[in-house]
């Protein structure tokens, strides 16, 4: 059974109204559900949300919000959210631009309302990627968290070393209003061992989407301490390795249900105590390039024309740093001089969070992009992809997250290059 | 017939035919097609979960290990609780992870008149013993009848 202190009983009591006694019920639940003993105070400066769009049939969630609004149950701290589903750079015909703006995101201007009065950070603090240094929402190590974002929620983890579970929708909200969240899972040091140690074995550098996603189906929710990564991507949490990170934890969550890793001799905790943290009995999982190149293999192709041209191209789920947006447009000019073509032959679309397009914009790079084609947007790729008619288009990404959610086709970046710069010739 | 004990997470009791998958349950990709685009039979849109895809899982006794995926999974579960497209109740063979456990009590603490009983820790001889139509019955107690 929780033990509540006697403030947090008065309110699970209705001393503070009904409102605010449903978060606590729930909340309690939700720690009960776990074995949770005590609710800890939420200690980081903002919180993350996940609900970012304006979908007509999430009816419930908006009802929900105004019963909180009304009650005035919001939270003191401030918020970043997921990113936008809809933006007009991105191209879309005449019916997509109808479906979009008349059916599925109709609320959007409803919701964006809500969150603005809900405690927003700032009108266009819309990325899944809030811990980049330019949207600044940057928890510190050992600060608890009540943030949801399964890419968000195991890179705080695990890159920052600050502790939060895997809270679902909604829930990060709960714990936000009430300034409290359960103890347990990986907000506790046992919670934080590993039960899995991965071996990496591969001859190259692993693609960071495909080793996180053959991580995430063999561990699913469980955390891996990953041995031999630090010889490709170094022992320095430099932009380079963050952005590496980014993609690859995104991959283990959405792939599996991993909320933290450990890799050893780079992020904060393994760096700290090392093997330590690996639990008696962990299990052993060796990955060399055939596993990778098994577990590619493996993935469904639902296009129906299985060789159909790739209509589009999405790049950046989650959102791009400002330093793969960088690395990018010199490899795209490179993949294009070698083809002999002036634009890329496939419409792509790279994604970032509003703040670092603003700071790419600022730099020589953003107008060198412009000239190859590719656009830049803020927009979420998986939003834009969850209607019919775009589930219908071949789409192509480099994103494991995009590939298990949508109907677009993985590959590789290397493969992902040559297909928008010479068209898989 | 077999009896499996497991934790009541929200309570209720209910008949139902099973449907049963040894996969991760992806909420998010399983239950996009019934709550965005108005599919009533609530047919599981996940290409990855071999078990399931193309199966309606609407009014079934969704037998599963656990849920995966996006962190919006539990207000997706939520969201369709409200609009009563979900199976009649899930059963876990592990212990419920921190989505579902949250579109289930969201569900029970917040929705009227709305009853979607969980239960979980029925353990791995549970699943392996379910099969898809056989039926399936929960009582208050947490004890799960197969047969």
């Amino acid at each position: 059974m929780m033990k509540l202190t006697d403030e947090q009983q008065a309110i699970l009591d209705g001393a503070q109204g009904e409102t605010l006694a449903k978060v606590m019920k729930t909340l309690v639940m939700y720690g009960e559900a776990f074995g949770a003993e005590k609710m800890v105070p939420v200690t980081s400066e903002y919180n993350h949300l996940v609900t970012s769009f304006g979908l007509k049939m999430l009816g419930p969630v908006y009802d929900l919000m105004n019963q909180l609004l009304e009650a005035d149950a919001v939270s003191k701290q401030k918020f970043s959210v997921d990113p936008r589903p809809l933006d007009p750079k991105v191209p879309a015909n005449f019916l997509q631009k109808l479906i979009f703006n008349k059916f599925m995101y109709s609320k959007q201007d409803f919701y964006e309302d809500q969150l603005n009065k809900l405690g927003l950070m700032e009108k266009d603090a819309f990325t899944c990627a809030c811990y980049m240094d330019e949207v600044g929402n940057l928890p510190k190590k050992g600060e608890v968290l009540s943030w949801a974002e399964s890419s968000a929620v195991v890179y705080a983890n695990s890159v920052l070393g600050a502790r939060c579970n895997r809270n679902s929708g909604i829930m990060d909200i709960m714990g936000s209003v009430l300034g409290y969240v359960p103890y347990f899972g990986l907000l506790t040091d046992e919670g934080r061992k590993a039960s899995w140690i991965i071996e990496i074995k591969t001859e190259k550098k692993p693609e960071a989407q495909l080793l996180g996603s053959a991580i995430g189906m063999k561990v699913m929710e469980d955390v891996p301490y990953i041995v031999g990564l630090d010889k490709w991507i170094g022992t320095e949490l430099d932009d380079a390795a963050c952005s590496y990170l980014k993609d690859f934890g995104a991959a283990t969550a959405s792939n599996g249900a991993v909320g933290l890793y450990h890799i050893e001799n780079l992020t904060p905790e393994a760096v700290e105590s090392g093997k330590d943290l690996i639990k008696e009995n962990a299990q052993v999982y060796v990955i060399d390039d055939a596993e990778l190149e098994r577990v590619k293999n493996n993935y469904p192709v639902i296009w129906k024309n299985k060789d159909a041209k790739p209509k589009l191209c999405f790049m950046g789920c989650p959102h791009m740093t400002l330093e793969q947006l960088k690395t990018w447009t010199e490899r795209v000019e490179a993949g294009l001089k070698e083809a002999g073509n002036s634009k890329v032959v496939i419409p792509t679309v790279f994604t970032t969070a509003p703040a670092v397009l603003k700071e790419f914009e600022q730099t020589e790079y953003a107008e060198r992009l412009k000239k190859t084609g590719v656009i830049v947007s803020y927009i979420c790729p998986l939003m834009y992809m969850n209607n019919p008619l775009c589930a219908k288009m071949p789409v192509i990404t480099s994103s494991n997250k995009l590939r298990t959610y949508t109907t677009s086709r993985y590959y590789t970046d290397d493969e992902i290059l040559v297909q928008i710069t010479k068209g898989g010739k | 017939m077999r009896e499996f004990k497991g934790r009541v997470v929200t309570p209720g009791t209910v008949t139902a035919e099973a449907v049963v998958t040894h996969e991760g349950f992806n909420t998010l990709a399983s239950l996009q097609k019934a709550l965005q685009f108005g599919d009533k039979t609530v047919t599981v849109g996940d290409q990855n979960n071999k078990d399931l895809y193309g199966k309606s899982i609407l009014g079934k006794a969704l037998c599963l290990p656990q849920t995966i995926g996006s962190t919006t999974g539990g207000m997706v579960l939520y969201c369709a609780c409200a609009m009563e497209r979900v199976p009649a109740c899930l059963l876990f063979s592990n212990h419920i992870d921190s989505l579902a456990a949250a579109g289930a009590i969201l569900a029970d603490v917040w929705l009227d008149n709305i009853s979607m009983p969980v239960v979980d820790c029925l353990g791995d001889e549970f699943l392996e013993y379910v099969k898809d139509g056989m039926k399936v019955t929960i009582k208050d107690d947490g004890v799960v009848v197969v047969e």
